[in-house]
């Protein structure tokens, strides 16, 4: 078991570690470069960033996304903005202030290397963006304007409009497209990643099913980078877009990469709550909204009143009450539960009463409404399309939905995983935000990971191995397409009764209600049998029209649900084992006595990174976190 | 306030690009008018898949009217009626009960049809590969703040960049022109300083690759800007044609 995990960190005082690292890597002679070929698989915008940067330095590449363009990869629909330490606003921000509120922020559940240096990079990112002709918001005079973001009390998220993953993923969209123009990267559309290829311990390739014909195929490389987000529709209803998986990187576990922290999932607080069982998808209203928006309900149970009805002394502003430093620009993962806290006492509004208000009447009076407008404008027209309210009247209506997954496939400081070889970089890694990520760092990591960590650390790798190292010649590939060909004939041949969304729909119940925004054992262990129950019956009784050979959605929405019938035990397996409550996870049994996350610093101040067993229950290795720099504290917003 | 209605689809059918299109219709009977139309498209395929016969493809990805991926022409308009939304946007509420509704793809030579509602928008993408961008490596930028940029022209370059790259401006020009596609690329590009080192071969190569990918001419009907979801206007046609002439008479070029 020892030295499973080695996270290589490296020596020296914390805000040299990463300087310290880059001086020791030896370079690859650029003419020898363009002989190594990297597959990177998902063009968001740690994939896009990723592969334009590795390009840039004289790699070959091939990138793949299963969408009809890489434009079309989920960063798209990042609304709020992307954190940088660059203290523009002179208000006292630092590196070392990001790294310790994104520490903090995730309940000392991270890494503080891979944190500090995150912090460090994040300055430049906002240069690259800037020189690409990424449109940020500025001030009259043309400087770069920024706002606060919750978790954090000084004001450096940089944004565009309520746009600006859009923005971000065109500027490393238009970098992608320079080097498919220069003929330095092959992209491959409607393609997707559906296995690994692993030759003598080492990622060397992937099986792909080309959309469009159906056909399955191989592509042989000296190292494979997966960039494939994260798995929040394993919920059904999130704020992902709806065609968001979690197959790449669990075809990956099941080659024994290991999944670290599964269970650290983001409930975002801000979302337009579930109006009937035909919803396909929750969206989301950026957390930004909460710079001016206040947070409330009714003091009173089942007070079916209109807002404006209900007079301020009959208000409870929870937030703004319970964390008075903080107020509404608590993290994400306190003011969910607090949502969810004052739904559970009965004072949830709206027919289902599982809502809050979000209430705009103070700041249209003190801003005026046209300040509001240009703030928020596309926001605001957005909620009314979807409620058919307007927010300029009446304050909205939000309720907490999935969101964003701080778990996934365990990397080293490289972004290495524990097969050499496979790095994995942005929502797909385990990543830097513990068990709870702040608004606006999301965009952040997604692109260090791609722009400037990625084309340092995987050069170490490269330089221990031969370039042109695989070839679909090799048996390996013949027998991995053959394994993927054999599932898809399996799912095809089943012929059942029900279709694959309505299992999908039946996981995100179970998901939803029993490792939710709050878990326990019992719920956690009756989860684990139902998805079993809903497993087996998948593979008997689920019906997929059309052809394989084909253009074919419901098979490619068929294939990710068995996945995910898999995945959903996993993470359940995980939030049993973790007898604490910390950032996103909250277990009932582990709270203090007013109700806040309650961590065991003592015994679970570690990584969980989970090996695939195909006999029997996962087997866990832990990864200790040790803390130098920050004291493990209670987390307070009060 | 939810109420439920029925309404008539009548929808594009087609295997692929070489075999021929038919009509085909459904009832949907008591859809929640709170059900968007895509949702609404999800219940009927969910239909058919469990009565073993053909769903309907279409494209939908983010749902939330960003990604760009949707792509319906709803009684006879590329995103339907409403102004200023995808499809996916787009909700039961604002059809009658007892409606006859009709789906169609995008129709243009440069996107051929996949499969039934889904269509082909490569073409797209390869006008970006020419040009749409500035050419900037990784690493080489200064401190962002050192290029200033007027909140007016940061505006003006955000209004082009809003371009979701859909396509519904193509589908809904009778030349099935992609001027406004590419005008509200070049336009971002000019509006920030930044941008303007590589204008003049960049307009010019992108309107080469236009016209190479088989779009048609822009004869200014405006069609494009009234169907466009992002509300992206027809000036940025005129500050394309603009610089393209300036780059026809450049020395440089």
């Amino acid at each position: 078991m020892i030295n499973k995990l080695n996270a290589k960190i490296p020596s020296g005082d914390l805000p040299n570690k990463w300087d310290n690292y880059i001086n020791s890597i030896k370079p690859i002679n650029p003419a020898n470069k363009k002989k190594y070929h990297i597959i990177v698989v998902g063009t968001g915008l740690a994939g896009a960033s990723a592969a334009a940067s590795l390009a840039d330095l004289g790699f070959k590449i091939s990138s793949f996304c299963f969408q009809d363009s890489p434009r079309r990869a989920h960063s798209i629909a990042a609304q709020g903005g992307i954190n940088a330490a660059k203290n523009y606003q002179n208000d006292g921000d630092s590196f070392f202030r990001l790294f310790y509120d994104t520490i903090k922020g995730g309940d000392f559940r991270s890494r503080e290397a891979n944190v500090y240096r995150l912090a460090q990079i994040s300055a430049k990112i906002i240069d690259q963006c800037v020189a690409q002709g990424v449109p940020f918001a500025r001030d009259y005079s043309g400087y770069l304007d920024n706002r606060s973001f919750g978790g954090s009390l000084v004001s450096r998220t940089f944004y565009a409009r309520g746009q600006t993953g859009q923005q971000l993923l065109l500027g490393a969209y238009s970098a992608l497209n320079k080097q498919i123009g220069l003929n330095n990267i092959t992209n491959y559309n409607q393609t997707e990643m559906l296995d690994i290829i692993i030759v003598n311990g080492h990622a060397k390739g992937i099986v792909v099913r080309d959309l469009l014909t159906g056909e399955i195929r191989t592509y042989a490389a000296d190292a494979v980078v997966l960039a494939t987000g994260g798995y929040s529709p394993v919920f059904y209803l999130s704020t992902n877009a709806i065609n968001c998986n979690v197959s790449a990187t669990f075809q990956a576990y099941k080659k024994n990469a290991f999944f670290a922290n599964p269970c650290y999932t983001q409930i975002h607080p801000t979302c337009i709550p579930v109006t009937g069982n035909h919803q396909s998808k929750l969206t989301l209203m950026s957390e930004s909204l909460r710079n001016d928006g206040r947070i409330w309900v009714p003091k009173k149970q089942n007070d079916k009143r209109n807002a404006i009805d209900i007079n301020e002394n009959e208000r409870d502003y929870y937030l703004e009450r319970k964390y008075p430093s903080f107020g509404n620009l608590s993290p994400r993962d306190i003011s969910s539960r607090s949502a969810k806290e004052m739904c559970d006492a009965g004072r949830g509004i709206g027919e289902s009463g599982q809502g809050v208000f979000l209430d705009f009447a103070n700041a249209i009076k003190n801003l005026g409404a046209d300040t509001v407008k240009e703030k928020y404008g596309n926001l605001f027209h957005m909620y009314q399309k979807i409620t058919n309210e307007n927010p300029y009247e009446k304050p909205m209506r939000i309720f907490p939905a999935p969101h964003y997954t701080m778990g996934g496939l365990w990397v080293d400081y490289e972004l290495m995983s524990n097969i050499p070889g496979l790095f994995v970089i942005g929502e797909a890694n385990f990543s830097d935000h513990g068990s709870n990520r702040l608004g606006a760092s999301a965009l952040m990591q997604g692109l260090a990971d791609g722009y400037f960590v990625l084309p340092y650390t995987i050069e170490p790798y490269l330089n221990t191995i031969e370039a042109n190292s695989s070839s679909i010649e090799m048996p390996e590939f013949k027998e991995g397409k053959d394994k993927v060909i054999d599932r898809i004939n399996k799912i095809m041949s089943i012929n059942g009764k029900k279709s694959s969304s309505s299992f999908h729909r039946e996981l995100g119940k179970i998901m939803w209600n029993k490792c939710g925004m709050a878990r326990n054992e019992k719920g956690l262990d009756e989860a684990i049998k139902d998805i079993s129950n809903l497993r087996n019956e998948f593979w008997n009784n689920v019906k997929v029209s059309g052809k394989i050979n084909d253009y074919n959605q419901d098979l490619e929405r068929t294939c990710r649900i068995a996945d995910f019938l898999e995945f959903a035990e996993l993470m359940c397996y995980d939030a049993k084992e973790r007898k604490e409550s910390c950032g996103g996870h909250f277990r009932e049994e582990y709270q203090t006595s007013d109700g806040e996350a309650q961590r065991n610093d003592e015994k679970f101040c570690h990584v969980s990174a989970w090996q695939y067993n195909q006999k029997d229950k996962p087997i866990l290795h832990k990864e200790n976190l040790e803390f130098e720099y920050v004291a493990l504290s209670q987390r307070s917003y009060k | 306030m939810s109420i439920n209605i029925n309404v008539t689809l009548k929808i594009h059918r087609q295997d692929n690009k070489t075999t021929p299109s038919f009509i085909e219709t459904h009832n949907i009977d008591s859809i929640s008018s709170d059900a968007s139309f895509l949702e609404m498209l999800d219940i009927l395929n969910e239909k058919l898949i469990e009565e073993d016969k053909n769903p309907i493809a279409f494209e939908s990805d983010c749902r939330e009217g960003i990604c760009g991926a949707c792509s319906l022409v709803i009684n006879g308009i590329p995103h339907g009626k409403e102004k200023g939304i995808t499809t996916c946007q787009l909700h039961m509420r604002t059809f009658n009960n007892g409606d006859i509704i009709t789906i169609e793809p995008w129709k243009a030579t440069a996107f051929p049809v996949i499969k039934d509602l889904v269509v082909n928008r490569n073409a797209l993408d390869k006008i970006m590969h020419s040009g749409g961008y500035i050419s900037v490596k990784t690493g080489s930028a200064q401190d962002g703040n050192s290029i200033l940029i007027s909140k007016q022209s940061a505006e003006k370059a955000f209004n082009g960049a809003a371009c979701i790259g859909c396509g519904a401006c193509i589908a809904a020009c009778k030349n099935s022109s992609a001027m406004l596609f590419v005008s509200a690329k070049i336009s971002h590009l000019i509006n920030v300083p930044q941008g303007l080192i590589e204008n003049k071969s960049r307009v010019m190569n992108m309107i080469i690759q236009m016209d190479h990918e088989g779009f048609g001419s822009c004869t200014n009907t405006l069609e494009c800007s009234s169907v466009c979801p992002k509300e992206i206007s027809t000036s940025v046609i005129n500050e394309l044609n603009q610089e393209f002439i300036s780059s026809v008479f450049s020395t440089s070029n």
